[in-house]
């Protein structure tokens, strides 16, 4: 079992959410007593301490009453570590679930028990599945509110599928609980409440849930860092590439393409700190020695040979981050792993209507927490991959040239929002 | 069922960890780290390391040494002085710049109070009087980048700091205009005059800081491990006497064996009670503890509810 869980948590501060999180933190004992004194000594009124404000970092969270900002929380128990991405659902929320989203293994969505499935659970729902997140799940909070309803619960989690199955998530991809925050009902501990719920509380479920190892068989994509050249008396000549393995196995003896331009070298050692490595698999640092010297540097992609010849022109799917308006014809630069290169935007395709959650053709520009469709030229051919295929190499950033501001999240390819359009064959309506 | 069959070990008395494969969990934090350092060394002109000697800056300096080998550390360090110092941690620093051939640069707080641009605070503490010099470091040497050990399991306002953090020319922090930060591809665009704060160690705990100590043997100061001490009780907190000050009417000196838990100014920092003289005894001493290590030990942290948020938008570490 993998020994790590990386998740998102997404839905508002109407939901529930903090209070859920802040649950799942007490009852699982990650808070510590100096954590909960303080909690303590903040609760308006007395009573019952208000678990959300373990969550809520900011003052000006603390004083409006929402959560601003995507918070990184860190909580073990005796089988699985977490780390949870804390994403607001109010303000920014395709900004912030977009970034909770991109590392996500496993996603939490909130929904309230008395409104279901809002808006806002569609746009989440709909980031998450653009984003590949492997596993969703629903958790219906406020279940005390309706008084622990069975059928209102099932009404809730069967409308919830219908959105999950249109994004091609499996059955068991998709998990829905009855919980109720505040009261601690099936968060961490089973409650008498729900005797007509067998299924496991949330922890129970994010403990036992597989998580998708790393494919070590996936093609190797190594975007090249930095070039190590120490010319000290020890290592007068020593050349090596140092990076991250951002996707499959480097293994000394293999053949790799040095991209864009294209020659092919072979890896000749893998260098650490701790000594040399026969191969080395995705999420590992280490410095590549190759056997030519082909003015390998800062941007160079290596890849295993059959990677997709680089490109200048592509689609691509953007969730646009920024109050500044994306138009055709914008120039902004895109950076692609290690490199960062111009770009032009073509035609503004397509955007995800955020009422109906349709595909609308030709809107003309992209607005602040939109989704949509762009086609894009870049300056420098890039070795691409699509984002389904090959996440790390099929993801870019579209950043601001003058500002320096995260523009947008790219994926390469047509992606989700295509699937639901074409598998459809209809208006690419989401649930 | 006979008893030969039952397994010798019954899965119920097996060890619970914390985690099924620590060593797995902490080679990607490193690899997480070592990243970080090298799009940085990538990407920006003028890198330089906040180096305290304290625990999680010499992580840095042990992270950066893997992360270029074989090649030397490309960055320059830089000691924000208080003046407030442990003897054991300057001599450490002073060993460590040494030994991996760095280049040492010191901000002090001292020559700000000696020349009138800072006051000494009522209270003694100059750990709030550490931003001034640290920017005019930053902006003397022109460093566009400044790698300090921060970690998001801190406290809740560095729960929402990100990896690249972007300051103003004026060092400030703005939390609501903060970039997206998405996988890994960090963004580390900055005007002339700004600078990006990048936090190697966002994602580690104090419990997966020491684990990876205890693995790779880094030295640390000698005051982390339990020794004797005269200490004086405030606000909770056993403080020592130094240059700063000792105890005041009706605080009583006594002999405890004790260990810190972060290093910081003298004045505000405080020791705890502890007999964990090794590094085993000091992991399992983590492993059991219920306050976290800055509301243990760090008087300036608990001045408020938003102590930190206050200080990171100054431009505080």
């Amino acid at each position: 079992m993998a020994d790590l869980l990386k998740l998102a948590t997404a839905g508002s501060v109407d939901d529930g959410k903090s209070t859920l999180v802040g649950r799942l933190l007490y009852d699982t004992k990650s808070v510590l007593a100096d954590q909960m004194e303080a909690v303590e000594r903040a609760t308006v009124g007395g009573g019952d301490p208000d678990l959300s404000l373990l969550v809520d970092g900011l003052r000006s969270e603390r004083e409006q009453g929402i959560t601003i900002d995507v918070a990184y929380r860190y909580f073990a128990t005796p089988r699985r570590s977490f780390v949870m991405a804390d994403t607001p659902g109010h303000v920014q929320y395709t900004r912030n679930t977009v970034t909770g989203a991109s590392t996500a293994q496993l996603a939490v969505l909130l929904v309230d028990a008395r409104h279901g499935v809002v808006e806002q659970t569609r746009r989440h729902v709909a980031v998450m599945g653009l984003l590949r997140v492997p596993r969703l799940v629903l958790a219906v909070n406020k279940m005390d509110l309706v008084d622990h309803d069975e059928n209102t619960f099932w009404r809730i989690a069967k409308e919830f599928t219908g959105l999950t199955d249109a994004l091609g998530y499996g059955e068991d991809a998709v998990t829905a609980i009855p919980v109720s925050a505040k009261q601690g009902d099936n968060v961490v501990l089973p409650s008498g409440n729900t005797p007509w719920y067998e299924g496991p509380t949330l922890l129970d479920h994010l403990e036992a849930v597989p998580v998708e190892g790393a494919d070590h068989d996936a093609p190797l994509r190594f975007p090249v860092q930095y070039v190590v050249r120490p010319r000290t008396d020890a290592h007068p000549d020593y050349r090596g590439y140092a990076g991250l393995v951002a996707a499959g196995t480097v293994r000394v003896g293999d053949e790799v393409d040095v991209l864009p331009d294209g020659q092919r070298t072979r890896v000749e050692g893998i260098d650490t700190f701790d000594g040399e490595l026969r191969a080395a698999h995705v999420g590992q640092s280490v410095v590549l020695r190759l056997a030519d010297d082909l003015g390998v540097a800062r941007g160079t992609l290596l890849a295993a040979p059959g990677a997709p010849e680089p490109v200048t022109e592509f689609d691509a799917t953007v969730a646009w981050l920024h109050e500044k308006p994306l138009r055709p014809g914008a120039r902004l630069l895109l950076k692609h792993g290690t490199r960062t290169v111009q770009a032009i935007v073509g035609a503004v395709t397509h955007r995800l209507d955020t009422e109906s959650l349709a595909l609308v053709e030709d809107p003309g520009e992209l607005v602040i927490n939109d989704m949509g469709r762009v086609s894009l030229t870049v300056s420098e051919p890039l070795p691409l991959d699509g984002y389904d295929e090959v996440a790390a190499t099929g993801s870019f950033l579209l950043v601001d040239p003058q500002a320096g501001d995260t523009l947008a999240a790219g994926l390469v390819g047509r992606s989700v929002l295509a699937a639901t359009l074409d598998g459809r064959g209809g208006p690419g309506q989401l649930g | 069922m006979t008893a030969a069959s039952i397994p010798s070990q019954h899965p119920d008395t097996v060890e619970l960890r914390s985690a099924a494969s620590p060593a797995d969990q902490l080679d990607a934090l490193e690899s997480e780290a070592i990243h970080v350092m090298r799009e940085v060394a990538g990407e920006f002109d003028r890198p330089v390391i906040l180096f305290s000697g304290g625990k999680d800056s010499m992580l840095l300096v042990h992270l950066a040494r893997k992360a270029f080998w074989p090649a030397p550390i490309p960055f320059p360090v830089l000691h924000v002085d208080t003046g407030h110092n442990f003897d054991e941690v300057i001599e450490f620093r002073d060993r460590v710049v040494e030994r991996y051939g760095l280049s040492l640069e010191v901000a002090r707080v001292q020559d700000y109070i000696d020349d009138g641009r800072l006051a000494e605070r009522a209270d003694g503490t100059r750990n709030p009087l550490q931003t001034t010099p640290l920017l005019d470091a930053i902006a003397e040497h022109r460093h566009d980048a400044v790698f300090g050990g921060g970690r998001r399991d801190e406290e809740r306002a560095r729960a929402k700091e990100r990896v690249f953090s972007l300051r103003t020319a004026f060092g400030q922090w703005e939390p609501s205009r903060q970039r997206p930060e998405l996988w890994n591809l960090y963004n580390g665009r900055h005007k002339p005059g700004e600078h990006v704060r990048v936090f190697p160690l966002s994602n580690w705990t104090e419990l997966d800081v020491w684990r990876y100590i205890a693995r790779e043997g880094v030295e640390l100061p000698s005051i982390y491990y339990a020794h004797t001490r005269e200490v004086f009780a405030r606000d909770g907190m056993w403080l020592t006497s130094g240059p700063w000050g000792g105890p005041r009417d009706g605080e009583e000196v006594v002999t405890k064996s004790v260990r810190y838990r972060t290093v910081g100014d003298g004045s505000c920092t405080g020791a705890v009670e502890s007999t964990a003289a090794t590094l085993d005894e000091v992991l399992a001493e983590v492993r059991g503890s219920r306050l976290t290590e800055r509301g243990a030990t760090r008087a300036d942290d608990r001045l408020s509810e938003a102590a930190m948020e206050d200080r990171k938008r100054e431009g505080y570490f």
